[in-house]
């Protein structure tokens, strides 16, 4: 499989006042195409700062980052914005859904900054994203009138619906109770075997586990990469939690 | 994101917060029409001192004894200073510049026909008399030059004292009035003028010939002013300095001697009544654009507090590919939205206005076309200029920081 990202030697700095912040001290992280990876370390060790750049929001202070073949450690914010649009999906822990505005806008959103997108593929596009993550009969629906999960899965299906190369999670189940985190868990297992590259952020154990990969981070540097043997599957282990009380 | 789509954005967010948004339109909305009443009042009452004066005559001139630098107007004082129909034929037979010239003598008293009595003025003026004051004979004739000089006991009646002694609308041509115990034959009625600029009712007159009002009521024979019309606006200094001239020499007024007469015409009263009404047009303009001004910044206000609630959105939409014009667009547009809104519904409130204050007033008050462009263009450019800075702060926001906030 070739690889979506390729990053060699990346260093992150961040200067507050006279001090200065080693957040990446030299990572090198190669994902390929089909991967699930997992981001895991302790607070601080530098998995949002790894995934933000990842994701074009950052850029490093030195080092390589090629993403799906281009070199994007060097764009202009105007070319980084656009990067995002075409190949980035971002998934939030705090879902960050725009208030009074509908499921279906909030999912349309993304392709409203590509010009090349019309009004009506966009509306297809997005119904169908919210079809994929199970929320076609909530499309008319505000976000304050959702649960917590779907308005992370309405978070999912935004970060779809521009296909991106690489849809990218920090802490995408931390909000969320253990069966709700296992149903999305679900949901990204469900993308991830359609093909979808996915990284995603996280300190629970179990939850890594549902991955093909974990890499963990700590003080910047990135001290163990493991493939993961025996990978579970987030629709079994709701089965076996206990049945809630009705 | 393409133009339609950042309106509709914009909207959407003005449609979220419907309250604030109308508050924030307020002060447009008051600035706008303020302005535009205001400049409309300004105009309209210019326009009605104008017709005022254009009522009292036709490029008027009138002479009047006495000088000014002597303290204040003295009529008739002295044997010197008095006008006379002399100086009135000088001015007829040696001012080119002046068309038509008559004396007029005045005096109050009570007008009575039969029960009815009304207090009143009469003016004695010769047969150019009406020509000179704008006035129109509506029934009758004027008085011809033979009545004019052969002191007649004839009369033209203005409208109100034909009112109060006929009754509304009655033609009392050929009917006798008597003033001061005098009969005068009615031998016309004249045109309604209305009030002039000081507020007196100009059609509560009766006129005579100048002849009669001298001899049978006053017992004088000097005359009270000239009134003449020049030629045209434009000659009205050309004739008033004939004038001059003129009753310089038959006053036999030395080098050095100053005027015994004041000559004004009505170019000068024109000029002044209307310089005050430009100045108060400019002063309740100026005081209308800054309300304009506190409007605009109240929109910058709220657009700062907007930018900073919103600061999350901003992130969410940079990190989904909104570049830096995108962010600062829609929040331009949002701006310029609320300040041409405002500015719309400004501008439909002073027409509005304006409507009431004409009503009440009965001003020929008219909107101005260029105020109304010019309040749409300013609130154009209130909505750039004070949703700019807001606009910029949103879009210079790192995406990263701007998702962090709490
Ligand atoms: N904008 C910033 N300015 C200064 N320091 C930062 C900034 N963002 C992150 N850091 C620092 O970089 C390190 C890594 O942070 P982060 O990547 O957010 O950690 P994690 O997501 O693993 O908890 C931390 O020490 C944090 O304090
Ligand atoms: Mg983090």
């Amino acid at each position: 499989m070739k690889a979506i990202i390729d990053i060699k030697s990346l260093k992150k700095d961040y200067h507050v006042g006279e001090v200065t912040v080693h957040a990446l001290r030299g990572v090198d992280l190669e994902i390929r195409q089909g991967e699930f990876v997992a981001i895991m370390g302790a607070s601080g060790s530098g998995k949002s700062t790894m995934l933000n750049i990842i994701g074009c929001l950052d850029r490093p202070t030195e080092g390589t980052y090629l993403l799906d073949g281009v070199d994007v450690a060097s764009m202009s914010k105007n070319e980084s914005a656009m990067i995002r649009n075409l190949k980035i999906g971002f998934v939030f822990q705090s879902y960050n859904l725009l208030s009074r505005t509908s499921a279906l806008e909030n999912v349309e959103l993304p392709l409203m900054y590509n010009p090349i997108i019309k009004a009506r593929e966009r509306r297809e596009r997005a119904i169908a994203a919210l079809e994929a993550v199970g929320l076609a009969d909530r499309m008319g629906h505000m976000p304050n009138q959702l649960s917590g999960g779907q308005q992370q899965r309405v978070a999912i299906a935004r970060s779809l619906v521009n296909d991106p190369v690489v849809i990218l999670a920090d802490e995408a189940t931390g909000n969320l109770d253990t069966r709700t985190s296992y149903e999305i868990m679900a949901l990204f297992q469900e993308l991830n075997l359609k093909g979808k590259t996915i990284v995603f952020v996280t300190h629970e154990p179990d939850i890594a586990r549902c991955m093909t990969r974990s890499v963990v981070f700590r003080d910047g540097h990135i001290i163990r990469e493991d493939e993961i043997s025996n990978r579970l599957y987030a629709a079994e282990m709701i089965k076996a939690l206990p049945v809630e009380e009705e | 994101m393409n133009l339609g789509n950042l309106i509709k954005v914009a909207i959407n967010a003005l449609k979220r917060n419907k309250m604030r948004s109308f508050l924030t339109m307020l002060g447009i909305i008051i600035g706008v029409a303020s302005v535009i009443t205001m400049l409309a009042i300004g105009q309209g009452s210019r326009k009605s001192i104008q017709d005022q004066i254009a009522s009292m005559g036709s490029n008027m001139l009138f002479v009047m004894p006495g000088n000014m630098r002597m303290g204040g107007v003295q009529q008739g004082s002295s044997g010197s200073q008095r006008l006379t129909v002399g100086d009135v034929n000088a001015v007829r037979t040696e001012c080119d510049a002046v068309i038509a010239v008559s004396p007029e003598v005045r005096s109050s008293g009570q007008a009575v026909y039969g029960n009815s009595n009304w207090p009143t003025t009469i003016y004695g003026g010769g047969e150019e008399y009406l020509e000179i004051k704008s006035w129109k004979v509506v029934s009758g004739r004027n008085i011809t030059d033979s009545e004019a000089k052969g002191s007649a006991k004839v009369c033209l009646v203005g409208r109100t004292v034909a009112d109060e002694l006929f009754g509304e609308g009655v033609d009392p041509t050929g009917e006798t009035v008597r003033f001061k115990n005098i009969p005068f034959k009615i031998i016309g009625v004249l045109g309604e003028k209305g009030q002039n600029s000081f507020g007196q009712d100009q059609d509560d007159v009766l006129i005579a010939p100048y002849t009669t009002v001298q001899k049978r009521i006053l017992a004088q024979t000097h005359i009270q002013s000239i009134q003449m019309s020049a030629r045209s606006a434009e000659e009205s200094a050309l004739a008033q300095t004939q004038v001059e001239e003129v009753l310089r020499r038959t006053h036999k007024l030395r080098e050095d001697e100053d005027n015994d007469f004041m000559i004004r015409t009505q170019e000068e009263l024109s000029t002044t009544m209307t310089s005050v009404t430009e100045i108060l047009t400019i002063l309740l303009g100026a005081i209308a654009g800054i309300s304009l001004l506190v409007g605009g910044i109240g929109i910058m206000n709220i657009m700062y507090v907007s930018v900073t609630e919103r600061t999350r959105e901003i992130g969410l939409r940079m990190s989904i590919g909104g570049r830096g014009v995108d962010i600062l667009l829609q929040f331009l547009i949002e701006s310029i939205l609320l300040s041409v809104f405002g500015g719309l519904i400004g501008i439909l409130l002073g027409f509005g206005a304006s409507a009431i204050v004409e009503a009440l007033t009965s001003w020929p008050i008219s909107v101005m076309w260029g105020s109304v462009i010019l309040a749409f263009a300013v609130c154009t450019v209130i909505g750039v200029f004070f949703g700019w800075y807001p606009a910029r702060r949103a879009s210079s926001l790192d995406p990263i920081d701007a998702l962090r906030f709490e």
